[in-house]
């Protein structure tokens, strides 16, 4: 259902008192972000697919609609979001999603949710609608302001409708698991990546080292052939990208830390990785001290992902931060869209 | 023609004189580094898209970034415009200059500065050769996935500010698929890192957003870009149509199949002929169309795949399907395509190369338009399409010693893309807007969309200084512009000559 003219009026509405809003799809990813002091506004009604052609390989649908929905639509097809968008939830909507930005294990095979994002329809911060970018993949007309939508948690625009490019689902896929240690799995699976194979997952829970391939008959089997391990139910990756899987599952605190895979963790770490070694998941007692210095001294940076309220993502450096905060401003002049959920102040 | 800045629907524009710039950059620079006499800039008056040409107030050649930090500032503090070039061969006036402009020329930031094998990765300077990473990297048996066809000449710096595509990239992704970090000067001299070492970063995606800017928030002085393994093996098919709306029919059927092509690309009568002529590829002359589709990985699943797609082809109506015999044929297919835009020179002194998006669907129906139009403005017109993402190279013939031809050839440029935002499209799938296609902004996007590219500009140059007249068309322009025309789609007689 189209509710643009209510989110229309709800956003100017906002702009002409300078109240602040917090924007609400399904309330799955609440906790990803730090709180939003503002009168609650849902988008989860406006909902509903608008185009979808498989031969075009896009979908368009409001941002209101399930993730589990677009995922069934797509399936019938033999077709899928390629970056695995995490649900935590069945609530769980398109618009929440290209709004936190997060990408599934799939991530380093296939791409960013952001590289998926072909166009955007939003309302900017006085309650105008604009449309970036467009159904088509290449289109390189005015700035991608689309993709910068992707994890601007609403702070720049409420996302109105997205365009997504869709990908085909490959012909055979299977899991294995190994037993390995961390450090060898890692390694093991930087010289793997080296060699165009049809692997499209490697996590470490740290006790096996698990991969998934994908890809055409002959790639999937003869790999599996070479590689070996003890074949497994594909349901450990979705327990993975969903953040159910009992390696993440416990802690007081869960740190997510991104940084480069090849670079090595500091061991009171622990062992669990994701992205092939490129973010390390952290479980931590409460009162442990934080991890930002420490995943910058890395060359990564850090999320606290259960925990805190307060401080969430990486300080940013002076500089970027002062841009953040003048592109807030262009956007969305008030601050009256999510202020503070990604920083404090922004 | 759009080669003359205006300052009436360009804006200001500030100019100061040869002198005072010359006496402020020069100290600043190394011995050599500021040009300022006309034979020295001439090289730097025009891009790829030749047919526009304008001299620079002065041209700084930078060796290090402290000096290019330098230059920006200096420029800031003068209220002077800068226009940031790689290695010029852009097709859309990107790195046009204009009069009393400073051109900032990263031609000698030509250094690989780091290989990273195990991380599969390169750190490179923005001057650095697109081929000459996957040359540096090919015997770790890796490549730098986007290829434009310029991949010979043009630089990474260049590509980033494009976001460029190539054959490959309906498979391999666009260059801000493929690059993972990039180092900015902003207008002010600041030294910003945008994106990581890693898979994402914190805050607003700023690497993505710089991608594809055109050169208008920020001067890109270092990429660390993504290496990919090169496949085990590559074939292609060259399947030949008596009808070109059964060449695109197929195109759709392809994708629809679930096949992820390596490249798809679509010729017609007039392009494959010109191009057989030029590089005796091996295209059947009589055909209405051909396709050339490419596929790429372990080799059973090649051979599995190219034996459906061949299949997939003839029942949707190919009169013949050929696959390469061998390597030779295979870089034979390919001379043939890759030479189609030289070829051209056989049908016309001149050819202007247009940039369209469309969805593929809108295909047949975009194919009838454009021969329509081409009739209406009495000039010819030859095909190419990266098919398989809707990418349109319609080449327009004409010669522009003959009174007029040049105006009509961009009348009907103009009037293509206009055509592409009609169907859902785009006004460029990969040569960028730059100073070329400023007028057709004011079509594909409303006021208010516009209104919102100047306000993400200002947050990074408030002044206005960075390739001003590019990229996003004032107010005033599209106003002008707009007398003439009638906003999004609803053009009364597309097909009419409105110059």
């Amino acid at each position: 259902m189209d509710q643009t003219p209510a989110l229309t009026e709800a956003v100017q509405a906002a702009a002409a008192t300078h109240r602040p809003l917090r924007l609400v799809g399904g309330g799955t990813h609440e906790f990803y972000g730090r709180p939003v002091e503002g009168k609650t506004l849902s988008i989860a009604g406006h909902k509903g697919i608008i185009d979808y052609d498989p031969s075009e390989l896009v979908i368009t649908a409001r941002a209101g609609t399930r993730l589990s929905e677009i995922e069934a639509v797509l399936m019938e097809n033999q077709q899928m979001l390629a970056f695995e968008p995490p649900k935590f939830g069945p609530a769980a909507t398109l618009g929440g999603a290209v709004a936190t930005g997060l990408s599934g294990p799939r991530r380093p095979f296939a791409g960013a949710l952001r590289d998926f994002v072909l166009g955007a329809r939003i309302l900017d911060g006085r309650g105008q609608a604009l449309h970036f970018g467009g159904t088509v993949f290449k289109n390189v007309a005015g700035f991608d302001a689309f993709r910068l939508m992707a994890g601007a948690q609403g702070g720049l625009g409420l996302i109105l409708d997205i365009s997504l490019r869709v990908t085909p689902r490959p012909r055979l896929e299977l899991a294995l698991a190994f037993d390995l240690d961390s450090e060898t799995a890692r390694l093991k699976v930087i010289d793997l990546m080296r060699r165009p194979l049809p692997v499209s997952g490697a996590f470490h829970d740290g006790a096996q080292l698990h991969l998934r391939l994908s890809g055409g008959d002959a790639a999937v089997s003869s790999t599996a052939r070479e590689l070996g391990g003890e074949p497994e139910h594909l349901d450990v990756w979705g327990n993975l990208g969903n953040l159910t899987h009992p390696a993440l599952s416990e802690g007081d605190c869960l740190w997510r830390i991104s940084m480069a895979q090849t670079r090595t963790a500091p061991e009171d770490w622990g062992p669990v990785w994701d992205w092939a070694g490129g973010v390390r998941w952290v479980r931590q007692a409460a009162d442990a001290p934080d991890l930002w210095d420490a995943a910058a001294d890395l060359g990564g940076h850090a999320t606290l992902f259960r925990g805190s309220r307060d401080k969430v993502f990486q300080p940013l450096a002076p500089a970027v931060l002062d841009l953040h905060k003048r592109l807030k401003a262009a956007m969305d002049p008030h601050g009256i869209l999510n202020p503070g959920r990604l920083y404090e102040g922004l | 023609m759009l080669d003359t800045f205006d300052d009436r629907v360009d804006g200001p524009f500030g100019q100061v004189g040869t002198a005072l710039l010359r006496r402020t950059l020069e100290p600043l620079l190394p011995p050599g580094g500021l040009v300022t006499s006309i034979e020295g800039m001439t090289p730097y008056e025009t891009d790829g898209l030749a047919a526009y040409r304008s001299l620079p107030g002065a041209v700084a050649l930078p060796e290090t970034v402290p000096q290019v930090q330098a230059v920006l500032r200096a420029c800031s503090a003068l209220g002077v415009p800068v226009v940031a070039r790689g290695a010029g061969t852009g097709l859309s006036g990107g790195a046009l200059p204009f009069p009393g402009c400073v051109l900032l020329s990263l031609s000698r930031f030509n250094r690989i500065l780091e290989i990273d094998a195990q991380a599969r990765t390169a750190r490179v300077q923005p001057g650095v050769r697109n081929l000459a990473i996957s040359e540096a990297v090919a015997d770790l048996g890796l490549f730098y996935a986007p290829d434009p066809s310029s991949q010979l000449a043009c630089s990474i710096g260049g590509n980033v500010a494009e976001n460029a595509g190539g054959v490959h990239c309906l498979k391999y992704g666009l260059t801000v698929h493929n690059i993972l970090s990039l180092e900015v000067i902003t207008v002010d001299g600041e030294r910003l890192r945008l994106g990581s070492e890693g898979l994402d970063a914190p805050g607003y995606d700023l690497m993505a957003l710089m991608t594809g800017s055109e050169g208008l928030l920020g001067v890109v002085t270092e990429v660390l870009v993504k290496l990919t393994p090169l496949p085990e093996v590559a074939r292609v098919i060259l399947a030949s149509f008596d009808d070109v709306e059964v060449a695109a029919g197929a195109v759709a059927q392809i994708m629809a199949a679930g096949v992820v092509p390596a490249g798809l690309e679509m010729m017609d009568g007039p392009a494959l002929r010109a191009a057989e002529d030029f590089a005796q590829a091996g295209y059947p002359k009589s055909a209405a169309a051909i396709l050339l589709c490419e596929l790429d990985g372990e080799e059973a699943d090649v051979t599995e795949e190219i034996a459906r797609v061949s299949d997939l082809l003839k029942r949707a109506g190919a009169s013949e399907v050929r696959v390469a015999r061998d390597e030779a044929e295979r870089k034979r297919f390919w001379a043939g395509r890759k030479g189609a835009f030289p070829a051209m020179g056989r049908l016309a002194p001149d050819y202007y190369c247009i940039d369209g998006t469309i969805p593929r669907r809108a295909l047949p129906r975009v194919l009838t338009e454009i021969g329509r139009l081409a009739d209406a403005h009495g000039l010819g017109v030859a095909n190419v399409f990266h098919a398989g993402d809707g990418n349109l190279h319609p080449l327009i013939l004409y010669n522009s010693e003959l009174e007029g031809d040049s105006e009509r050839a961009e009348a009907l440029g103009g009037a293509i893309l206009e055509l592409c935002v009609e169907v859902g499209g785009t006004i460029t799938g990969e040569h960028g807007v730059g100073r070329e296609k400023i007028n057709q902004m004011c079509v594909q996007f409303t006021r208010a969309e516009n209104d919102a590219f100047h306000a993400l500009k200002a947050a990074f140059d408030p002044g206005g200084l960075l390739n001003p007249g590019k990229t996003i068309p004032t107010l005033a322009r599209c106003a002008e512009y707009g007398a003439m025309h009638v906003h999004k789609g609803a053009l009364p007689h597309p097909q009419l000559e409105r110059f």
